[in-house]
């Protein structure tokens, strides 16, 4: 569907507590236009916890649950068994940033996904704890600095999507702010599917990624641009690549260098001043290719 | 009326039935499995009308309970002992969000060592959780408390889950005969929830967000009304389902002899029921014992103890310690007694399931009655029943 053709609706208020080029903000207001009034979102610890503003107002249009930070995805179980009890179809929708999700809150959110609870999982991903000031999550790229992280993270992120594959869910997807229309399909396409659906929204991040506000969906789109993020669907085990991922995978498009996502980032500053730190950019440039090399062995 | 010869585990699931909670999330922990259990037979067998959530921790336990408990519905639980020390963080959301849950746990002593014996570091570890927390004496009372209970947290001015506390293996896996009255007696006494709030998309609230520091402190000062006015509606609750059923176990505490008693026995739990039969062993020897057991922990019965005489010596006898500090309930009744002249001992006993016996509690209120006991005092370790003190 075509951005003009999306609801004129809007769940996600005006007015929020988002930072200036917030990529959860964009991620939110598009991720609604999807879902619809009849949706109710549980919240953990997050950004989105901040951005939906202080009591006595809100930044929502529909019914939100804040829920402690490991405990989103069994607050969803248990307000899906009340509506059912109550005879509604209201969608369940788990809010959760990269830090709920893939580390405190991954035991919760495995237990939903095994008990088979009809609910949608959105996780968006800024890479990092950026509601408490910048800190070292799972979802950290290799080298990247935070504030638990002064030299760069040593390690590389764990892979989410792999660990929701294992749960054998209906529909997983991958998305991210810049291509809008194709996260708005992917929210349609879970809210359509019976049972546990994941969806993880690459969301840049200004304060925490270090560059201009103004460059949020240029961030997004450098991302899938150069192969960082692929627009992926798994659905009954089979991936399937979308857009410009799906280009890059068929060998259409050469991807553009990791060096021109990386350079735009204060995060990874210290991989190119005082001096270019050749390991540590060919690292990182070695995690991507191998991650496409598994793209196109058909796995994770 | 059905009379039943059963454990108070299962005791707890049929009250849950009989309360119709439509949802109950557990995750199973010795001693409290046989609730999950017997709870999840009656579902299947078509018996009890509820979903039930097999959830992967105690903490996901609460979470499920309170999102199910949002959107309206009435729902149960049960944990015990480290269970309810891994919830904890979710209790306080319970509390805070204002969600009338009502939750059995079997109160079992922490490890490390492991031990699933009785004693009460659990709950009292949850003092200030903001939940209501009554503790029962039998299996009778258990039946009688998990009903009260949903009428008194559902209660318009009160909003607060309520913890209802057994002992393990004493009451959890011992039958005892209990009369269940029959479902249109329940119903009527119990209707169904009306919600204060819930998740409702066709009336959206955001929950629980941002909150600045003024409405903050006012939200939390109303919780404390609401347990303060608790105090007279567990009594009138009480009242209320002795007239349907006969069945009384006092309000928010059970006074046992003590009109006249120069000593009261203050304990929770099967201590209580304990503390009866020593009380009546003593009055054989003339000594005018009596026994206040505490049905209600949290709201504490401030104005009850303070309806004991000031020339009352009172023998308080904890199965939980806060160290550093000194018995839970100890402190309590002191700090009840503030500026009153009775003079009160402590006892810690009890702990990690060590058996305290009415013979045990007969030589507690002698030992005050003859002088020699101290402020505080320790059951000792060792062989037999009987034990000395240190």
């Amino acid at each position: 569907m075509p951005l003009r053709d999306l609801s004129k609706e809007e769940l996600y208020l005006p007015g929020s507590a988002a930072c200036a080029g917030c990529g959860d903000g964009i991620a939110l207001r598009i991720a609604l236009k999807a879902l619809g009034k009849d949706t109710i979102f549980t919240v953990p610890a997050c950004c989105t916890s901040v951005i939906e503003s202080s009591y006595p107002n809100t930044s929502f249009g529909i019914p939100v649950m804040n829920i402690a930070f490991a405990a989103s995805a069994a607050c969803a179980s248990g307000i899906r068994a009340g509506l059912r009890r109550q005879g509604k179809e209201t969608q369940v929708v788990v809010w959760a940033g990269d830090g709920a999700t893939y580390d405190i809150g991954v035991a919760s959110l495995s237990g939903a996904w095994e008990r088979e609870t009809d609910f949608l999982y959105i996780c968006y991903n800024n890479q990092m704890y950026s509601n408490t000031g910048i800190q070292r999550s799972g979802a950290t790229p290799f080298g990247a600095w935070t504030t638990t992280t002064w030299k760069g993270k040593e390690e590389s992120e764990k892979d989410m999507i792999a660990i929701a594959m294992a749960h054998r869910l209906p529909y997983i997807a991958t998305a991210t702010i810049g291509y809008p229309e194709d996260l708005h399909r992917k929210v349609q396409k879970a809210k359509s599917i019976p049972g546990p659906k994941y969806i993880e929204i690459l969301s840049p991040c200004p304060p925490g990624w270090r560059y201009d506000m103004s460059k949020t969906v240029e961030m997004s789109k450098l991302s899938i641009a150069t192969g960082v993020w692929a627009l992926l669907e798994v659905e009954e085990g089979n991936i399937t690549f979308n857009g410009r991922s799906k280009a890059i995978l068929e060998g259409k498009i050469k991807p553009k260098p990791v060096e021109d996502w990386l350079s735009e980032q204060g995060r990874f500053a210290h991989l190119f001043k005082p001096k270019r730190d050749e390991e540590r950019i060919n690292k990182f440039k070695e995690i991507v290719d191998q991650k496409w090399q598994r793209y196109r062995e058909g796995k994770l | 009326m059905k009379l039943v010869m059963d454990t108070a585990n299962h005791i707890a699931g049929e009250a849950a039935k009989a309360a119709r909670a439509e949802v109950v999330a557990a995750y199973p922990i010795t001693p409290q499995t046989t609730v999950v259990e017997y709870i999840q037979k009656l579902i299947s067998n078509g018996e009890f009308d509820a979903d039930f959530i097999c959830v992967e921790s105690e903490h996901s336990a609460m979470a499920a309970t309170i999102g199910a408990s949002a959107t309206g519905v009435r729902t149960f639980t049960a944990t015990s002992s480290h269970g309810l020390l891994y919830m904890h963080e979710m209790l306080h959301w319970a509390a805070l969000a204002r969600l009338p849950i009502v939750m059995v746990n079997i109160n079992r002593t922490i490890g490390p060592g492991w031990n699933i014996w009785a004693d009460h570091q659990d709950s009292m570890a949850q003092r200030d959780t903001g939940w209501l927390q009554f503790h029962c004496g039998s299996n009778q009372e258990v039946f009688d408390t998990v009903i009260q209970s949903y009428k008194i947290a559902e209660a318009e001015e009160i909003q607060l889950p309520i913890m209802v506390n057994f002992d393990a293996f004493i009451l959890s896996h011992t039958s005892m005969p209990v009369s269940i009255p029959d479902q249109p007696v329940i119903d009527k006494f119990l209707p169904k929830r009306k919600p204060v709030w819930k998740l409702d998309s066709s009336d959206p609230l955001t929950h629980g967000n941002i909150i600045p520091p003024d409405p903050y402190l006012e939200i939390r000062k109303s919780m404390q009304e609401s347990q303060d006015k608790a105090r007279d509606l567990i009594r009138t609750t009480a009242e209320e389902w002795k007239k349907l059923t006969g069945f009384w176990h006092g309000g928010t505490v059970e006074e046992y002899r003590v009109e006249d008693a120069d000593l009261v026995v203050l304990a929770m739990g099967t201590l209580g029921s304990e503390a009866k039969v020593a009380v009546d062993r003593l009055r054989k020897e003339r000594i005018k014992a009596g026994v206040f057991r505490i049905r209600s922990f949290r709201p504490f019965p401030i104005d009850e103890i303070k309806k004991l005489s000031e020339e009352t010596k009172l023998v308080v006898v904890d199965k939980a310690l806060s160290f550093g500090g000194e018995g839970v309930l100890y402190s309590e009744v002191k700090s009840a007694l503030y500026g009153r002249k009775n003079e009160i001992f402590g006892w810690i006993a009890g702990l990690g399931g060590k058996d305290v016996s009415w013979q045990d509690l007969v030589q507690m209120v002698k030992a005050v009655k003859d002088g020699k006991a101290k402020p505080v005092n320790w059951q000792k370790g060792g062989k037999g029943a009987i034990t000395g003190f240190i």
